[in-house]
């Protein structure tokens, strides 16, 4: 029977895990590749590295880490974060990521999708969309359609795209997964966006990650039965200890979802 | 001994061989495990492997693109029967022929095409990306001490097509994702996985250990 994935997701800066990962006593906390083997060996179905990484000389860090990752772990491993030519997916591809996650390039210059998925397979191409709710509840426009905006630059920068139409754009252009983060959620712990993680998952035909927001078990639950996500990425509940992987699995599965419970 | 995994400009090669590297040394079958683009290198080894990653008619170029690589598998894998491993791309490869895009002809080891999974429940998605556990078809020593069924062990799919093998001798296992999809295949000395063992966690190292020590 095909699974839910769970997905921790790592900030890495210039090589290192950004205010490191304490769920379980590793010798440097902030080594991205022992927190990527603590995760393997608790179960995570995949793997997720954001280089945050801002100046340009230290950029070639994020493929040492990548390297040093697929020596040790053999489960999939996806990595976003700068990802702005060719040139930059070849080589997180040859040091051992999976899939590769485009944001702001995709937004920008929306063919660099379908030259990406025409060069390395729409299997290894996942665009990562920060969305932003813009009407509908809560917003100035309460009585409006819901509808959401992608947002660039950690969500400060309006692009005025709808993120739906986006969403169905770049899948036809060859993104074989979306990665979807609630720029309103982020960091909230409240939950997804579940209305947001809906109108996408429902509107394209490829597997959705929901991410954004996540503050406890019920909502990655929530992500799957009502966000109609086949995936879900957090952060800080796991990095800090709060929840084991296991825990995470064992509680969506008791909520009826099917989930990998391989010892 | 060695084990030779071709490359042929079809993905990462590096996480493969490590995964080969920890399979053999954990198994007690350490054996070289070289990563080649040469045909001779396939000639003498005692184990081939295929990856592939993308789409099956760029794959076949790119396989074709390598001088003497076609020839060296039919010799070395159909001839003489070294034990084969194709994997993902690398498996649909085995078959007559692929029809991702345009038709192009595979190897021609398994009968059968290559053609679009088609779940019977549309809101499963395209592509099948994930963890699913395998429903062995028929037995086979790749297989062993792997525990299958809805309770088994589970193995990481990517791909939107699949090989629809015309002989059901040759179907091994398969997964469930609104329907049948082919998840190993094999004939004679060769076998192929539609998933990636590379990636498959426990099964994985399971599945390439006995890969390294299967004698057919």
């Amino acid at each position: 029977m095909f699974k839910v994935r769970v997905i921790p997701c790592l900030d890495v800066k210039d090589g290192r895990v950004v205010k490191g990962v304490n769920f379980v006593d590793l010798r440097d906390a902030g080594d991205p590749v022992e927190a990527a083997i603590a995760y393997d060996a608790a179960g995570a179905d995949e793997l997720c590295f954001l280089d945050i990484t801002a100046s340009h000389e230290n950029r070639g860090t994020i493929l040492d880490v990548v390297r040093r990752t697929a020596e040790a772990c053999f489960m999939p491993l996806t990595v976003g974060g700068g990802v702005r030519t060719v040139d930059d997916i070849r080589a997180l591809l040859q040091s051992g990521a999976d899939k590769v996650s485009i944001n702001t390039a995709a937004v920008n210059n929306r063919q660099f999708v379908a030259e990406a998925a025409e060069k390395f397979g729409n299997q290894c191409i996942v665009v990562a969309i920060d969305a932003k709710r813009v009407s509908g509840p809560g917003t100035a426009a309460a009585d409006a359609p819901d509808a959401w905006e992608i947002f660039t630059h950690g969500g400060r920068k309006p692009t005025g795209i709808d993120a739906v139409l986006f969403a169905k754009e770049v899948v036809a252009l060859g993104a074989g997964e979306i990665l979807l983060t609630s720029m309103d959620r982020d960091g909230t712990r409240s939950g997804f966006d579940i209305p947001l993680t809906r109108a996408i998952a429902d509107a394209v035909p490829v597997p959705v990650i929901a991410s954004g927001g996540v503050g406890g078990l019920d909502h990655l639950v929530a992500g799957i039965r009502d966000g109609h996500a086949t995936a879900v990425l957090a952060a800080s509940i796991f990095h800090f200890g709060e929840f084991t992987i296991r825990e995470a699995k064992a509680h969506m599965a008791a909520a009826g979802l099917p989930m990998r419970l391989d010892p | 001994m060695t084990v030779a995994i071709i490359d042929y400009g079809s993905g990462n090669l590096h996480s493969a061989a490590k995964a080969f590297e920890r399979a053999a040394r954990e198994s007690g079958h350490d054996q070289p495990i070289v990563v080649t683009r040469d045909p001779e290198a396939v000639r003498t080894a005692d184990r081939v492997v295929l990856p592939g990653v993308g789409a099956f008619a760029d794959c076949r170029r790119g396989l074709d693109a390598v001088t003497g690589m076609v020839d060296a598998l039919e010799e070395t894998v159909r001839q003489r029967g070294r034990p084969f491993l194709g994997i993902c791309v690398g498996m649909q490869l085995m078959a007559e022929r692929g029809r991702e895009y345009e038709v192009v002809d595979g190897l021609g080891w398994i009968a059968g095409e290559v053609d679009r999974i088609t779940p019977a429940d549309p809101t499963l998605k395209i592509p099948h990306m994930g963890w699913n556990t395998l429903e062995a078809i028929e037995p086979h020593p790749l297989l062993d001490g792997i525990p299958t069924g809805p309770d088994g062990l589970h193995a990481y799919f990517v791909h939107s097509y699949h090989l629809k093998a015309a002989n059901p001798a040759d179907l091994v296992a398969q997964a469930d994702y609104g329907g049948p999809v082919t998840a190993i295949v094999s004939h004679g000395t060769a076998v192929g996985t539609q998933f990636h063992p590379e990636k498959s966690q426990r099964l994985g190292l399971k599945l390439i250990a006995n890969f390294l020590r299967w004698a057919p």
